[in-house]
């Protein structure tokens, strides 16, 4: 479809709806006052996905008065059960990602990933386990090689309990033999406070988003361990996981969600539009700017991926017993 | 003098008749936003990142600093006057800095406030051009074992402020310990006190506490009283000015405030409230007249203002020199940096020295201007005072729920605000005093995190409390200021007796 009849057929679209809307209810169709909802306060990668997001479809005239609302809270899942229970004339789309698959389960919410439609992913960060420079720790076998033998004794930091940090945590751990909850892990309310200990050697190891710790990196302050990338595109010198014989590959992934509601031929137009906003220039180099991975999918693929990505989340979270 | 050069750069930048602008639009933002409770600073920057994705990336940071450091100017505004405290670092404040202004001195409590902040902004912020790495270094000392350690020594604060009876005040303590206990155990992520209600996951907001003890709570009291007994609110008695007794009562704790204040504002989990804490009792040990405290003392409003201003300046220490963001307002200017392609960290004073150090040299312009901006508006405000009394009860009741609900736009926020704000009226009638409780809210659940990781790391030796040296000296200086009055008050009374 070139440009100019995707165009018309939004008009169209537009025009349906708002012919709908006389008749029937609110109109979906048409990107206008949309609301981007981050269910996280200001800062966090959450909110700041909202808020590229709220730019780019602005800039790109894909839509207009856009507003970002933080609903903070429980990990993402105070944002989801205002986001599902809300009545808005306004079309919606809430921000989320790994940790809210988590937290959803960890807090036995009433509200689940069920009750909303996947729009898409959009980006993930692969997980860096770094240790401070001066460690004793060279490589990821020094480290298994110290954690096999004395589980207790290897500190892992990382972000909040039941988090994407420890779901990687304890996959490494089965991987090499040990059971999970043998795993010394360390919940710290990530960000600074985590680079901070690890920089103090406060810990045996740090895990986070490679972008967050990569400045660390280059001024030789920490030392990268492994990297859950499939490959080594993104530091050349830092082993993946999988060359170290732990066959896993782990990102933490965000994406977008809109209400259950939404009809097909809305779905759609959405769906269309969000993909030409990854599409753009200015989306791309955002991504380079912010150290995000593009990790696209459009609204059917990210239905199959969060299907599977669920029962994994599941699986790990009834071994560590935080979850039933 | 290397450090000197680059600084005397700095400043031609942020002298820039353009750059200047953005430095005082940032500084009237930054104290408004203070003004208003709940909405924060974080947020300012983050609603304002897109618009200014056209400006010059250093006129940009020229103005979130402002809107940062004004954000901290503006806060003591209302927790002063209407006792209304909109953000954790200014609830000390609301102690005695509402005390004064029921008196009449809200004039002067604001003026010792706008003046602390400024001292504290400007030697925090010298502090910050010439030993940043130092203090980072030292930050970094800290681990879990010193955080609780800190904390120890924080919570000795409660003895300055449980009032006249022992019993009523570690009631008031215990509660504000148990209100903390509130949501998920970060360390096992298992929900406590939470019954079933996902909104109190997180835990219960210090401020919606402190909000609802102090404004709701006290202003119930007062309108329950009004009929019977009807106490005379001044909006201004005598002079507007400081009296030179304020002035010598008030150098000493801007300058203690100010020394308390930066180191731990550049500790990554320091928190803001910790320094204003640490520095009301501070003050009250010094202070000539400690019965003056709770009541309206001046020092007591100095110096924790001081103090919060200093740790504002401390936040950008390991933000300027790590890449650390140590606070929600700080994580945001790390991606507005991000934004513009840069990347905070050790590297940044080489790749971009114009913008560090206009922005450095931009935080004194806007110390002047706040103090410029600030000084004349204290006049102004406390003529909010003069109004009828109903009408200023109703206002307060009406700011702080708006405010409670800006905070996280949250329905079960006004619950716990109301609640929290009859019991702080319960509290009130039977003189059980409500600082405690929210010293406690705040430091309960920072000290058990802290305590829990330390001996998860040490895998369940509590002798880190004692082999880490900074650990224990600062809780031998705690265990020094909690008993030492009471050695102190019992020696007397036997060398009275004998």
């Amino acid at each position: 479809m070139s440009f100019l009849s995707m165009k018309r057929f939004q008009r169209a679209l537009t025009l349906g709806a708002l012919v709908a809307a006389t008749l029937t209810q609110p109109a979906l169709a048409e990107m206008k006052g949309l609301e981007i909802i981050a269910p996280a306060s200001p800062g966090g990668g959450w909110d700041q996905h909202a808020r590229a997001a709220q730019q780019v479809l602005q800039n790109q005239g894909l839509a207009s008065g856009v507003q970002v609302s933080n609903i903070p809270g429980a990990g993402g899942t105070i944002g989801l059960a205002q986001f599902v229970t809300a009545k808005r004339r306004n079309p919606a789309i809430l921000v989320g990602g790994q940790i809210m698959l988590g937290a959803i389960l960890t807090n036995k919410s009433a509200v689940t990933l069920d009750q909303v439609t996947p729009l898409a992913r959009l980006t993930g960060e692969y997980t860096v386990l770094a240790v401070p420079a001066d460690s004793p720790l060279k490589s990821f076998d020094d480290l298994i090689a110290k954690f096999k033998a004395d589980p207790g004794s290897v500190s892992w930091g990382g972000g909040s309990a039941g988090g994407s940090d420890q779901i990687l945590a304890s996959l490494i751990a089965k991987a090499v033999g040990v059971s999970p909850s043998k795993v010394n892990y360390i919940a710290t309310a990530g960000g600074g406070e985590l680079l901070a200990s690890a920089l103090g050697g406060h810990l045996t190891l740090a895990m986070g988003g490679y972008s967050e710790f990569q400045p660390q990196f280059q001024a030789g302050k920490l030392r990268a361990l492994a990297v859950s990338s499939p490959s080594r595109a993104l530091d050349a010198d830092t082993p993946t996981l999988k060359e170290k014989g732990v066959d896993i590959e782990f990102a933490n992934w965000r994406g977008m969600f809109m209400p259950a509601t939404l009809k097909p031929a809305d779905k759609k137009a959405y769906d269309e539009t969000i993909k030409k906003m990854v599409e753009s220039d200015e989306w791309r180099q955002l991504l380079k700017q912010r150290g995000w991975v593009s990790l696209y999918q459009g609204a059917d693929d990210f239905a199959a991926f969060l299907a599977r990505e669920k029962q994994d989340v599941a699986a790990v979270l009834s071994d560590l017993g935080l979850a039933k | 003098m290397e450090t000197l050069a680059a600084l005397g750069h700095g400043f031609a930048v942020a002298l820039l008749p353009y750059n200047l602008m953005w430095c005082a639009v940032g500084v009237t933002v930054g104290t408004a936003i203070g003004v208003l409770p709940g909405i924060g600073p974080a947020l300012t920057v983050a609603l304002l990142l897109p618009v200014t994705y056209g400006l010059e990336p250093t006129s940009a940071f020229i103005m979130f600093c402002g809107i940062f450091y004004g954000a901290m100017y503006g806060g003591s505004t209302t927790s002063i006057l209407l006792n209304t405290p909109g953000e954790s670092g200014s609830i000390v404040t609301a102690i005695d800095g509402h005390a004064m202004a029921r008196q009449g001195r809200g004039a002067q409590a604001l003026a010792t406030a706008a003046i602390g902040s400024f001292i504290a902004g400007t030697f925090g912020t010298l502090a910050l051009t010439f030993v940043a790495p130092l203090m980072v270094k030292l930050a970094l000392l800290f681990g879990p074992a010193e955080y609780f350690a800190l904390m120890v020594l924080a919570l000795t604060t409660v003895t300055a402020v449980l009032g006249d009876s022992l019993a009523r005040g570690l009631a008031s303590l215990f509660l504000g310990l148990a209100f903390g206990l509130v949501g998920i155990d970060m360390q096992t992520g298992q929900a406590r006190l939470a019954f079933g209600v996902p909104e109190l996951l997180d835990g219960i907001d210090t401020v919606v506490v402190a909000v609802g003890l102090f404004a709701v709570g006290e202003t119930l009291y007062n309108a329950a009283r009004f009929r019977f007994e009807s106490e005379e609110i001044l909006a201004l008695k005598g002079s507007k000015w400081l009296r030179s007794e304020d002035w010598s009562r008030s150098w000493r704790p801007w300058l203690r405030g100010t020394a308390i204040g930066f180191p731990i504002g550049a500790l990554p989990a320091g928190g803001s409230e910790i320094p204003t804490f640490l520095s009301y009792l501070m003050e009250k040990r010094l202070a000539r007249k400690p019965e003056e405290f709770g009541r309206g003392a001046i020092e007591a409003v100095a110096g924790p203002e001081a103090a919060n201003n200093a740790s504002a300046a401390g936040v950008l220490a390991p933000l300027l020199a790590l890449g650390l963001p140590t606070s929600a307002t700080a994580a945001i200017m790390l991606a507005a940096f991000q934004q513009y392609g840069l990347q905070p960290g050790p590297t940044l004073f080489d790749t971009s020295p114009e913008l560090v150090w206009g922005m450095i040299a931009s935080l004194y312009v806007g110390n002047v201007l706040l103090l410029a901006l600030n000084l004349p508006l204290a006049g102004v405000w406390v003529k909010l005072l003069a109004a009828p009394r109903p009408w200023l009860y109703a206002g307060i009741l009406v700011f702080a729920t708006l405010g409670t609900y800006t905070l996280n736009n949250n329905v079960v926020d006004l619950v716990i605000l109301w609640a929290v704000g009859f019991l702080g009226f319960g509290m009130r009638v039977l003189n059980v005093p409500v600082a405690p409780c929210v010293v406690g809210l705040i430091l309960g659940p920072m000290m058990e995190q802290h305590f829990r990781r330390a001996l998860a790391i040490s895998q369940g030796d509590l002798s880190v409390f004692v082999t880490h040296p900074i650990a224990a000296g600062l809780l031998i200086v705690a265990v020094a200021l909690a008993l030492g009055p009471f050695i102190l008050r019992r020696r007397q009374r036997r060398a009275s007796a004998g």
